[in-house]
C-alpha cells in the first residue's frame, strides 16, 4: 500500500508493514525530550509508577532552557529537581547551563535527532525535527512519564495535507514567511490532528535552518507534526553529527494526502503576524505606519546562525533607533561562539544591540525582556497571543529576523528594502563574515 | 457521570498561555496554577467562579503549547468538564491523562450562553441546558475513557490497574 512519509516512519516504529491514518498504535519512540518547564511534572509522575530507571538513559533528552540562567527561586527549584533527577539515573544528554541551547535547536546541532526517527518532546515545538525527516510531536509531560517508563507510546495516525511551493521567493523572504502565509491562509487549526507535508521546487532550494523555522511552527495551525522529505541538504547537515545509524524515508508517488495545496511563493513578500494569533498575516507592504518599543530575535523558530547573519546583514554599520531596545539571542552555544567568530556580535554591539546567553526567556514572557503594559515588539518568535510575553496589553508582531533588523534601525515594522539593503542568498549569505 | 454547573463561555482558540500564563509556570503545585487559571482571558472567572462550573468555549480550546499546568489548572480550579467546538491536539490528550472531562458539540456551544445552568451526562454524551430547556448530544466518552477520568487521570488509572 502507497504511504506518506509520516506513515511510513510510524509503521516502522510500530513493526506494521503499514498504517492508515485513523488507525491507533503503539510505537516504540527513539528519542524523548523534556525541559525545565514540563520535565519536574513528568518525573513526578514517573515516581508514581514507582520504576526505579528510565527506559533508556542515552534516549532520555532533558534541557534547561525556559527559565535559564535560572530568573527566580522557583525556577531555580525546578530545575534543580531536574538536574538531580539526571544526575541520579546517569542521564547521557542532560545539558548543564554553559552547554545548554534552545532544546529545538540544540538536539539537531548535537546530532540527537536524526532523519526517520519518532521523537517526543514534551513541548509543543518539538515538531521542528521535522526538517530532518523525522516524525516529530510534542506532548503533555504525562505521555512524557509514559515514554520515560516504558519507551513506547500510543499514537493516532494523522491524515497528511501537503504543501508545494513551487516559484521563486522574492528577496528577503525565508521560511518564515513561507510558514506565516501558510498559516494565515488555512488558521490556527487548519491543520488540526494532521500531518503537514512540505514539498515542491521552493523548498528544495530552501536552507536547513529555514526548513527548521518551518516545521517549528506547523503546531501553530494545530498540525501534530510538520515534516520534509529528507534529500542532499539534509544529508550534509546530518553527515559528521549522527553518532547512531539513521534513515531517509520518502512518502510514495501515489501515496494518499486528505487534501494537497500549492502556492505560488513568487507571490508572497516578507509576512508579518498582527496581534494575537500567528494566523493575522500581512504582507510588509501592507503593514502602515506602526512603532514599536522592542526587538527580539531569536528562539527555536529563528535563532539559528543564518538567522542571525540575516539580522546582521541588515544592521552592518548602522544604529538602531534610540527609543528601541534590541535583543539578541543565539540559540545554542555552538551558533553563540559561531556568530561571535564572524564578527556579529561587533556588528550587533555597534548596532546598540543586547546579546543575551541562550535561552527560551522572552518569547513565553518568562525573562530577559519583558513588555509592560502598551509595548509593542517585533518577534522572531512563533506565537502573539495575547500576554504571551509580558503584560496581557502589550502586542506582539511576528516576523522574519531580516525584517526584525530592520524594524529595529527604523523604530518602525518596515522591511530590509526600505533599508536600501539587498539580499544577496535568502539569508544564507556570508558576506559579514568577508 | 454526570456534573452540573453554571457555564462560562469564551470563544474560539483560547490558548494555553490564556488558561495559564507562562510567567507562573516556575511551579508546578496544583493550587499555585488554580489562582491564575483564566486571569488574562476573564478576571471575573477567576475570582467568582465556583467549584462544579463548567467551561464552554468555540474551536481550537487548549491550542498553543503542550504546557500540562493547563488541565491541571483548571482542574485543581474546581472545573469538571469542557464543552468546546473542537480542542487542540495535545490539550486533548493532556486533559484525559490529567482526569479532565471534555466533550465537543457545536450544537451544545452554540446553545448555551453564560451564566447558563448547564448538566453533562458523561455516559451517554447528554448536554442539557437546565436554564432553556435544550437538550444537545455529543459523541459519548469510550468507557474505558471514562475510566480514566474517574480514577483522576492516566497515572492514578494504571497505578489502579497495576494493584487490581
Amino acid at each position: 500500500m502507497a504511504m506518506t512519509i509520516t506513515e511510513k516512519i510510524l509503521a516502522a516504529h510500530a513493526g506494521k508493514k503499514e498504517v492508515q491514518p485513523g488507525e491507533l498504535i503503539e510505537a516504540e519512540v527513539d528519542v524523548a525530550l523534556g525541559n525545565d518547564i514540563t520535565a519536574p511534572i513528568a518525573i513526578e509522575q514517573f515516581r508514581k509508577t514507582g520504576l526505579e530507571s528510565v527506559f533508556d538513559r542515552e534516549r532520555l533528552v532533558l534541557v534547561p532552557d525556559h527559565f535559564t540562567p535560572n530568573k527566580d527561586i522557583k525556577s531555580a527549584e525546578q530545575c534543580r529537581f531536574m538536574r538531580r533527577f539526571a544526575r541520579e539515573q546517569g542521564i547521557t544528554h542532560y545539558f548543564e547551563v554553559g552547554e545548554a541551547g534552545i532544546e529545538h535547536a540544540l538536539l539537531p546541532e548535537q546530532g540527537i535527532v536524526l532523519p526517520g526517527d519518532l521523537v517526543i518532546g514534551a513541548d509543543s515545538h518539538t515538531c521542528t525535527y521535522g526538517a530532518l525527516g523525522a516524525l516529530a510531536t510534542g506532548v503533555g509531560s504525562t505521555d512524557l512519564a509514559a515514554v520515560m517508563a516504558v519507551g513506547r507510546l500510543w499514537f493516532k495516525v494523522p491524515e497528511t495535507v501537503k504543501f508545494v511551493y513551487f516559484g521563486q521567493r522574492r528577496p528577503w523572504v525565508d521560511g518564515k514567511d513561507l510558514i506565516l502565509f501558510t498559516i494565515g491562509k488555512i488558521g490556527v487549526d487548519g491543520a488540526l490532528y494532521q500531518a503537514m507535508e512540505f514539498c515542491g521546487e521552493a523548498i528544495e532550494s530552501l536552507s536547513m535552518d529555514g526548513r527548521f523555522t518551518m516545521a517549528n511552527m506547523a503546531i501553530e495551525a494545530g498540525a501534530k507534526n510538520g515534516i520534509f522529505i529528507p534529500d542532499r541538504i539534509v544529508k550534509k547537515y546530518v553527515e559528521g553529527r549522527a553518532k547512531r545509524p539513521y534513515r531517509f524515508f520518502e512518502s510514495d508517488a501515489d501515496a494518499r494526502y486528505k487534501e494537497i495545496i500549492e502556492i505560488d511563493v513568487s507571490q508572497i513578500e516578507p509576512q508579518v503576524a498582527f496581534p494575537h494569533l500567528p494566523s493575522n498575516v500581512r504582507g510588509i507592504s501592507q503593514v502602515g505606519d506602526i512603532p514599536i518599543d522592542q526587538v527580539v530575535i531569536g528562539s527555536c523558530t529563528n535563532g539559528r546562525l543564518s538567522d542571525l547573519i540575516s539580522a546582521a546583514c541588515v544592521l552592518k554599520e548602522k544604529k538602531i533607533a534610540p527609543q528601541v531596545r534590541l535583543i539578541i539571542i543565539p540559540a545554542t552555544p555552538v551558533i553563540y561562539r559561531e556568530a561571535m567568530r564572524r564578527g556579529l556580535f561587533d556588528i550587533f554591539l555597534d548596532a546598540g544591540a543586547v546579546i543575551s546567553p541562550p535561552t527560551c526567556g522572552p518569547c513565553l514572557g518568562g525573562h530577559m525582556g519583558v513588555l509592560a503594559k502598551g509595548e509593542r515588539v517585533v518577534a522572531t518568535t512563533n506565537r502573539n497571543f495575547v500576554g504571551r510575553m509580558g503584560h496581557k496589553e502589550s502586542e506582539i508582531y511576528l516576523s522574519n529576523p531580516a525584517v526584525a533588523a530592520a524594524s529595529a534601525v527604523l523604530g518602525r515594522i518596515a522591511g530590509p528594502t526600505e533599508l536600501g539593503v539587498e539580499d544577496r542568498q535568502g539569508g544564507q549569505n556570508d558576506a559579514v563574515s568577508g | 457521570m454526570r456534573f452540573q454547573g453554571r457555564a462560562w463561555k469564551f470563544g474560539s482558540n483560547v490558548d494555553t498561555d490564556a488558561i495559564i500564563p507562562a510567567r507562573y509556570l516556575n511551579e508546578s503545585a496544583p493550587d499555585a496554577l488554580a489562582v491564575h487559571c483564566m486571569e488574562d482571558e476573564n478576571p471575573r472567572f477567576a475570582s467568582e467562579m465556583k467549584p462544579g462550573d463548567i467551561l464552554v468555549a468555540g474551536t481550537n480550546f487548549g491550542c498553543g503549547s503542550s504546557r500540562e499546568h493547563a488541565p491541571i489548572a483548571i482542574k485543581a480550579k474546581g472545573v469538571p468538564c469542557i464543552i468546546a467546538k473542537s480542542f487542540a491536539r495535545i490539550f486533548y490528550r493532556n486533559a484525559f491523562n490529567m482526569g479532565l472531562a471534555i466533550l465537543e458539540s457545536n450544537e451544545a456551544v452554540d446553545g448555551v450562553s453564560d451564566g447558563d445552568t448547564v448538566e453533562v451526562d458523561l455516559s451517554s454524551g447528554t448536554i442539557r441546558n437546565l436554564t432553556t430547556g435544550a437538550v444537545f448530544s455529543s459523541n459519548p466518552i469510550p468507557s474505558f475513557m471514562q475510566q480514566i477520568i474517574y480514577d483522576g487521570g492516566l497515572m492514578g488509572h494504571i497505578a489502579k490497574r497495576e494493584k487490581a
